[in-house]
């Protein structure tokens, strides 16, 4: 399918470069309901463990209340953390949000935030890479450990769920040091809303790309230029398609910093976006602002209409989750077809 | 408005529990709800933040319980991770404190502390973390560090994690920079800088859940609320005792730490209706494959060849056998099996009648009038400084309790009318911790 056969998705980072997150919750609810009013797909939060900022996944969980419809895409690394906290708190967003929630995983580079936690020691970006892959597999995996339907509440037999529907993961996957790690399952939370949160991952540096085909609903791309662009995207389709996997299940979006500081930079965004749109650059734009608190305003009065009276953008949210606004189908839990499949 | 009072007058604090995985909650009532919807979680913090309560309340397991090596089927299974839920919680309340239950085994320091620095800043000063420790195995095999701790070491290790917690939450400078910290001890060797500031409560309220002689001192040196299961008027005497003694040795104050057991509660128009109430409940929560496998639990071994309303198995309980994972373990399998045939035996209850006798920890049955004014004998004589309250149903279990009960209480001046402050720590009464050094240095 080419890229511009549907019109683009639209992002936007709520992140503010270079300074410190504000640590109350009042201007990220302002912020993310400006992105609901423009109908973006959804909003991203990045987080390192040495930014300066509170939780990303706990702020837009706190936002989550406040809105009905954006995605919510908290950056949630995979290097330190434990991979089963990580799945049921992504997971926890995606209920908390009605079926909003997306991951964006990412991974810890340096010495300073391995020093934070001690256990072990930074990692070359490859193994990384590698580990965050596994990461994202055994959260896949630990999302579908519940049946849809596993809860049964059967008082006459007073079972409350059939115990059959749920499953033990037993995932081995590899840290980025090397050691082997396993994780049992099967999760603590029933299966979320949209069955899997919406994975992101940042494919531009060359290690993340075969994560980004093995593992993300949405790739995100740093770009010049709609031709380098295009080309990420054509590589990551091709490699996606070699994992096995069919490349209309991934989005790929174009991350561009945008600084607004006019009216009419709002409306020359829009002649931007339509003609990378029209080159194919990719399936749409996640766009970092320089200064949210300023930029989003102008985007979603300037930008975003300009967009509308192209066509290029919706003037309603087509469904109520994150993977209705990207055309994502829910997918069926991998364990229900085994079973299924063992059964017939 | 506060309504006047003398000032000796001790009130209580009440916290609501949102029941869950457990076999209190009466999944089969035709008013039972979601355990896990967002909107069950939204209606009783906002009916709790209606009565006024001090906090809401969530428990954790890491692990779905096993029976003979499978899943748990009987109770209510799977709930939320409880920070994510509370952050959202904190967007439909405005003062109700929220207090999630965090493992300090199979959590790291720098991660917690800052989810829950998180946690305070966007409540604007509302947090608290249940410090809890089990550490078995069986648990571990959800995480890539194992269950790698022995028992002894639970509580050093627990210790430890809140000391590192409370480096990191003093670690700002009082004019808003991060200093650098360095922590190096038995179980962490950790430095850097914390990315978040002193939070609006300086430290998020910590809350102990343990009963050991090891857990008491933990809570007695470190906790500002203890959560126990001490729920009749002489145990928690006896522990309140026990555990306010505890404190003078951590150069601590009386009212420093906050004694507050989980109880339940069965309200009726008269005491005859609620004790019929009560009975009603105490059979739906142990059905017949309820009071089968509590019986497999202490017996360690299969019976489900018995007839749950026949006699106790005639046989003594195997001493080494354990079929259930992921629970805690009751007490010594053969003292409890005596003690439950001498029950049946002198009221000539059935296996199944026999647990529900047994097992029964319904705290308060009666009228509201008599609820109030039990709950406040219970704390003007020592026994707690407030409840936890588990309500059998969800989300609708504490209505009744904040329409008839709480009026009642605030009428014998027994428990606050408005919040006075908008922290929780305020709510507990609990000061600002002091900013502790927070500087570079060694501190085992
Ligand atoms: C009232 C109470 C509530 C508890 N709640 C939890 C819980 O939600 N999650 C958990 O993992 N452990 C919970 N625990 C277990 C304790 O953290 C601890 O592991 C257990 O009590 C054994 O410690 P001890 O030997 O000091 O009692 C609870 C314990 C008590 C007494």
């Amino acid at each position: 399918m080419t890229a511009h056969s549907r019109p683009p998705h639209l992002a936007v980072a709520l992140d503010t470069p270079g300074a410190p997150g504000p640590f109350d919750a009042a201007p990220y609810v302002r912020l993310a309901r400006l992105a609901e009013r423009g109908t973006l797909d959804f909003v991203t939060l990045g987080d390192t463990f040495t930014r300066p900022g509170p939780d990303a996944l706990a702020v837009l969980a706190r936002v989550a209340p406040h809105t009905a419809r954006v995605g919510l895409v908290p950056t949630v690394t995979t290097t330190h953390t434990e991979p089963f906290h990580v799945a049921t708190a992504v997971q926890t967003l995606d209920w908390v949000s009605r079926g909003r929630a997306g991951w964006q995983a990412d991974v810890s580079r340096t010495p300073a935030e391995a020093a934070l936690f001690g256990r072990r020691p930074a990692a070359p970006a490859g193994a990384l890479w590698r580990e965050a892959a596994d990461v994202a597999d055994v959260a896949g995996r630990l999302w579908d450990s519940w049946e849809d339907d596993a809860e049964i509440r059967d008082a006459a037999t007073g079972r409350f769920i059939d115990r059959d529907k749920l499953h033990h993961v037993d995932f081995r996957g590899t840290s980025s040091t090397g050691e082997p790690f396993s994780v049992r399952g099967p999760s603590i939370v029933p299966r979320p809303p949209q069955g899997r949160p919406v994975i992101v991952v940042d494919a531009t540096e060359d290690a993340a790309r075969e994560t980004a085909a093995a593992r993300a609903d949405v790739a995100l791309v740093r770009a010049e230029d709609p031709d380098t662009a295009h080309a990420a995207r054509t590589e990551l389709r091709a490699r996606a398609q070699e994992l096995g996997r069919d490349p209309d299940h991934l989005r790929v979006l174009v991350s561009l910093p945008v600084e607004l500081p006019a009216a009419g930079d709002a409306a020359g965004l829009a002649d931007l976006l339509t003609d990378w749109h029209a080159a194919e650059a990719a399936d749409g734009f996640h766009l970092r602002p320089a200064d949210p608190e300023r930029d989003l305003g102008r985007l979603v009065d300037g930008t975003v209409p300009a967009l509308r009276r192209r066509g290029l953008l919706r003037r309603a949210y087509p469904g109520t989750t994150l993977r209705d606004h990207l055309g994502l189908a829910r997918p069926a839990g991998r364990y229900a077809a085994v079973r299924t499949g063992e059964a017939s | 408005m506060t309504t006047s009072r003398t000032p000796a007058r001790k009130r209580l604090h009440l916290a609501a529990h949102f029941p869950g995985v457990n076999n209190t909650t009466v999944w089969t009532d035709s008013e039972s709800r979601s355990q896990i919807e967002f909107d069950s979680f939204e209606h009783l913090a906002r009916t709790a933040e209606r009565g006024r309560f001090d906090f809401f309340f969530l428990a954790e397991g890491l692990r779905l319980r096993e029976h003979k090596g499978r899943i748990h089927d009987l109770d209510v299974v799977g709930r939320p991770e409880s920070l994510t839920v509370l952050n959202a919680l904190a967007a439909v309340t405005d003062r109700l404190g929220l207090a999630a239950t965090v493992n300090a085994t199979f959590n790291e320091p720098y991660e917690l502390a800052r989810r829950l620095a998180t946690l305070d800043h966007l409540s604007a000063g509302r947090a608290a973390w249940n410090v809890v420790t089990s550490s078995d195995a069986f648990t571990g095999e959800n995480f890539r560090r194992g269950g790698y701790l022995d028992h002894a070491d639970r509580y050093t290790r627990a210790a430890e994690f809140v000391a590192t917690a409370r480096e990191l939450w003093d670690s700002w400078s009082e004019d808003g920079t991060p200093r650098p910290f360095a922590h190096r001890g038995q179980h962490f060797d950790i430095r850097g800088e914390f990315t978040v500031p002193r939070s609006p409560q300086g430290h998020p309220v910590v809350i102990q859940a343990g009963d050991s002689p090891a857990g008491r001192d933990f809570a007695a040196s470190a906790a500002d609320v203890i959560f126990t299961r001490h729920g009749t008027l002489e145990a928690g005497r006896a522990f309140s005792a026990d555990v306010k003694g505890r404190l003078a040795a951590h150069g601590r104050s009386h009212n420093s730490l906050k004694i507050m057991p989980g109880v339940t509660f069965v309200l009726g128009d008269t005491a005859a209706e609620a004790q019929e109430k009560a009975h009603h409940i105490r059979r739906r929560q142990v059905s017949p494959q309820n009071a089968l496998l509590a019986a497999e639990q202490i017996w360690g071994t299969d019976l489900s060849h018995l007839d749950p309303d026949g006699p106790l198995p005639a046989f003594d309980p195997d001493p080494g056998a354990r079929l259930t994972q992921g629970r805690t373990r009751l007490g010594d399998p053969q003292e409890i099996a005596d003690r439950w045939r001498a029950l049946s035996r002198a009221k000539g209850l059935s296996l199944r009648e026999t647990v529900i006798e047994a097992t029964g920890r319904q705290s308060f049955i009666g009228t509201p009038e008599t609820v109030a004014a039990e709950m406040d004998a219970f704390v003007t004589q020592d026994a707690a400084d407030g409840f936890i309250l588990v309500p059998h149903l969800t989300p609708g279990g504490l209505d009744d309790f904040v329409d008839t009960v709480v009026p009642l209480l605030q009428e014998r001046g027994a428990f606050r009318t408005e919040y006075e402050g908008n922290t929780l720590r305020s709510h507990l009464g609990l000061p600002e911790p002091a900013r502790g050094r927070g500087v570079e240095g060694s501190t085992s």
